[in-house]
């Protein structure tokens, strides 16, 4: 980086009882190598160009130190050097651009397989919900060799999900689902951090992930009390909130029939179309006039304060269980 | 409309300069003189700048251990959203312009004070009053928002003083806008006789496109502001998304301010390296227009880039492709003037005096801060290291490795011309280094820290990070002392320095050339006229070398 991370490397090494004091997060993801290895070029790039200009002004500095009886040259430009120290560092930036856009990329598309496992923030503590059921604070369990998906919301102010060994970070925004996904490599026990300010408990918002072997996971999940699925919850849900008196398979119902609509385009009596996704489906359980389906009469009412966040996980776990293939969705 | 003209200026005697012309307390607090103005902003932004660095003292001492154990986690938060306010919009942006640039930029370009004198006292005014209701909400209990006050922290969750705070930010808004509504008229409409467009010393250009931000960017500024109050005080829906707002629209909105604000303060610093690498060295700015067309590309291109600071705050991952490629561009005029810089350095006649020293301290830092920028714009690993201390450690090498070390350059450099005193040149040069070898191990172990996954804004922290934290703050107390000491030796110099000369660097610029030292009250004894471009060094050399000068490497 600089002789000086040669300086600070040896005041660590130094430094009493510094057995546990790394200079570099651990790397436990299939995406932390890319991370890495991306960092690692632009270092050498930062490297190269923070010595070229020490260099250049220290060596002019001496070379052409004021002497007595020397008088400077004068010297208007140069039309070939500014090229040269436009187009350059302009290449340069652009393989760092497409580079950084691909490993982008690959953190922002989720795998199909992936298992989801929701969470949600508040100040200041961290909710995680399995496909299975059980829940969890502030801690995480994953297998590794697994993706996982996190769907993610906040009950109150912006948070944001953060696992440096994973290098895999997401703001957790109230009023819209956000999501992440990671596939652990390295079994281990990994720090988890709130990284977006949200008040006085910020740094405490903190917990751990534990990256276990498939088997281990197993054994945890079968250790823990299982309680309903998600989509458990939200089956039962479904029907003590009475959703099912209108939205049915019958002919002249007054809502939508809510199977098989998951993931599909649904038409707007406003015209248009909408994807039938989480954040819709949000959207009208609390302010169901803003996107009515065509057909249909804008006679539903607002649930808003009905609804937890994670009874509204629940739901959707379930809507989207209505459309899934056969057991794709159950699995364990 | 307001400027004086001749036939008002009264009649000096030979010695009277504008610190002597009066001596009455009226007659400072109802100076309409530039300088006299730009001596009022010195005054308050140093004062801005110790409190502020204060509330960094105490940020340090707390983080020196793991464990939240100086102060509990709620004034910590405090402390550091204060220091950001306070050094952000009380220090940074009003600095280099309030200060050198009203001093400076009407003596530049020969005119006798800015276009709009009443104007220019009034945008102090606006700053102090600004800066007061802020100190008010500050002593009256803090406020712990962040900087940035995010919602729906701000506007519905945080118990502080947010309201109060943010009047405070909005009234120095208005400042901004003045002073850069100013320095526009000024500069088109002031100009000496002779004074062309392209014979602007660069100073002037870079006031200029930093003016221009100013203008365009600070009323955005107040509009969220204002939204921001609406939602606290009257609960209109627009950030939080319990009355149907949009938190991610807060920050659209912040930023679209506040990255060019980034440039508001960074801007004039480049503009006083510019004078001081070619005063040091003898030497014309190589690639004048390029250096000087480079500001105007970051004044535009800043606009653009403001999504940067929402990779993962939830925009579309298309917004984010284009504000990253657009970020990478903005990089590129700044990279263009540090090679300038350092070519200019080439075959010329380099002192290293203490203004000089903090040119390489700027040169050095401005770079690493510059090149790790290109670590944030980086899609793939700003999802790493965005909200990280490494983001600290970035900002805070443009911010202080460049804003404030040209400042302090720029001050060396004309504190003679302000105020006719020498300061002590050998105290000058050990501070320079002092603070550049204190900000180098306050600030480079968090570049590490950062990449090791430590969050900004925390409290306390796990004790894996232990040791780099306490090099940091071992940092910070040699920083301290680094600026404590041209604190005390610039004011032991205003009575025991040895009177300077006219022109004690043999510089270019009606401001050493033309400008007695100190200036007058209408800065010239007579308009001069401008035969000569900016830095025309080589006019004074003997007739063979001269002949040289307009030569192309």
């Amino acid at each position: 980086m600089s002789p000086l991370s040669g300086f600070f490397a040896l005041a660590v090494q130094t430094y009493p009882g510094s057995g546990n004091a790394p200079l570099f997060p651990p790397s436990a993801s299939t995406i932390s190598g890319e991370v890495d290895a991306l960092y690692w070029f632009l270092i050498g790039v930062s490297v190269f160009f923070s010595a070229l200009i020490c260099a250049l002004v220290i060596g002019f500095s001496v070379r052409f130190r004021r002497r007595p009886g020397v008088h400077a040259t004068p010297i208007e430009g140069s039309m070939a050097l500014e090229l040269l120290w436009t187009v350059v560092p302009l290449g340069i930036a652009m393989v760092i651009f497409i580079w950084g856009a691909k490993v982008y990329f690959r953190t922002v598309k989720v795998p199909s397989n992936a298992m989801q496992i929701d969470i949600t923030g508040k100040q200041w503590m961290w909710k995680a919900q399995h496909p299975t059921g059980q829940r969890e604070i502030n801690d995480l369990h994953v297998p590794v060799g697994v993706p996982i998906k996190l769907r993610m919301i906040s009950e109150d102010v912006i948070h944001s999900y953060f696992i440096p060994a994973f290098r895999i970070k997401r703001d957790v925004v109230p009023g819209r689902y956000s999501s992440a996904w990671f596939e652990a490599t390295e079994p281990g026990e990994y720090h988890l951090f709130c990284a977006e300010y949200c008040g006085t408990k910020h740094s405490q918002m903190i917990g751990r992930v534990y990256a276990l072997d498939p088997v281990e996971y197993q054994r945890w999940l079968s250790g823990t009390v299982a309680g309903e699925t998600p989509k458990q919850a939200g089956e039962k849900l479904f029907a003590s909130l009475r959703c099912d008196t209108c939205h049915n398979a019958q002919s002249g119902a007054r809502g939508p029939d809510l199977a098989g609509l998951w993931g599909s385009e649904v038409e707007l009596r406003s015209g248009g179309s909408v994807r039938f996704d989480a954040d819709y489906v949000r959207e009208s359980i609390l302010n169901p006039a803003a996107k009515i389906v065509k057909g249909y009469e804008p006679l539903m009412p607002s649930y808003s304060g009905q609804v937890s966040e994670e009874q509204m996980l629940a739901l959707i776990a379930y809507l989207e269980s209505l459309s899934a293939p056969q057991g794709a969705k159950d699995r364990p | 409309m307001t400027a004086p003209s001749a036939s008002t200026a009264p009649s000096f005697a030979p010695r009277d300069n504008y610190l002597t012309a009066d001596y009455s307390w009226r007659s400072w607090l109802l100076t309409v003189d530039h300088k006299r103005i730009g001596i009022l902003y010195l005054l308050s932004v140093t004062g801005f700048f110790f409190l502020g660095g204060l509330f960094a003292v105490l940020l340090r001492l707390e983080l020196a251990t793991p464990q939240g154990d100086l102060v509990q986690a709620e004034t910590y938060n405090k402390l550091f959203t204060m220091h950001g306010l306070v050094m952000i919009f009380f220090f940074l942006v009003p600095s280099i312009p309030g200060v050198l640039g009203n001093f400076f930029v009407p003596i530049m370009i020969g005119a006798k004070d800015m276009a709009f004198p009443r104007l220019n006292l009034l945008s102090w005014y606006v700053y102090m009053i600004g800066g007061l209701v802020s100190f008010l909400a500050i002593i009256t209990g803090g406020v712990d928002t962040g900087w940035t006050f995010y919602a729906p922290y701000s506007s519905t969750y945080a118990n502080s003083n947010v309201a109060l705070t943010a009047v405070g930010v909005f009234i120095t808004g208005f400042s901004s806008i003045l002073t850069g509504l100013n320095i526009i008229v000024t500069v088109h409409k002031m100009r000496a006789p002779g004074m062309t467009w392209f014979r602007m010393p660069l100073f002037v250009w870079a006031h200029y496109a930093t003016s221009v931000i100013m203008v365009l960017g600070t009323p955005v500024l107040a509009i969220t502001i204002l939204l921001l109050a609406l939602e606290r005080l009257f609960h209109i829906g627009i950030f939080d998304p319990k009355l149907g707002g949009d938190p991610v629209l807060f920050q659209h909105l912040f930023w679209f301010y506040s990255h060019p604000a980034v440039y508001i303060m960074i801007l004039p610093a480049m503009g006083v390296i510019s004078e001081l690498v070619a005063a040091f060295s003898r030497k014309r700015i190589f690639g004048y227009s390029f250096v000087a067309f480079s500001s105007l590309a970051i004044a535009v291109l800043g606009f653009l880039v403001w999504g940067h600071h929402m990779f993962l705050s939830g925009q579309s991952v298309y917004a984010g492709v284009v504000f990253s490629v657009l970020s990478f561009l903005v990089a590129i005029p700044s990279a263009v003037k540090v090679f300038n810089w350092s070519a200019t350095l080439y075959k010329g006649s380099v002192q290293l005096s203490t203004p000089m020293m903090y040119v390489i301290g700027f040169l050095g830092l401005f770079t690493i801060g510059g090149l790790t920028g290109l670590f944030l714009a980086c899609l793939g690993l700003d999802v790493h290291v965005h909200d990280t201390y490494f983001v600290v450690a970035h900002f805070h090498y443009i911010m202080v490795g460049g804003a404030v070390m040209a400042f302090l350059g720029g001050i060396h450099y004309w504190w003679p011309k302000m105020f006719g005193k020498m300061y002590p040149e050998g105290l000058g040069k050990v501070s320079a280094v002092v603070i550049f070898i204190g900000f180098n191990l306050t600030f480079f172990p968090q570049f590490l820290l950062g990449y090791l996954g430590m969050p900004r804004r925390y409290h306390a922290y796990p004790e894996e990070f232990g040791v780099l934290n306490v090099l940091s703050s071992a940092g910070a107390s040699i920083l301290g002392i680094g600026y404590l000491l041209p604190m005390a030796y610039l004011l032991w110099s205003l009575r025991y320095g040895a009177e300077a000369e006219q022109n004690p660097w043999g510089a270019k610029g009606l401001e050493w050339e033309k400008a007695p030292t100190p200036p007058p009250t209408f800065n010239f004894d007579a308009t001069p006229v401008v035969t000569q471009e900016a830095y025309a060094y080589a006019d004074d050399l003997p007739p063979e070398e001269s002949r040289t000068q307009a030569r192309l490497v």
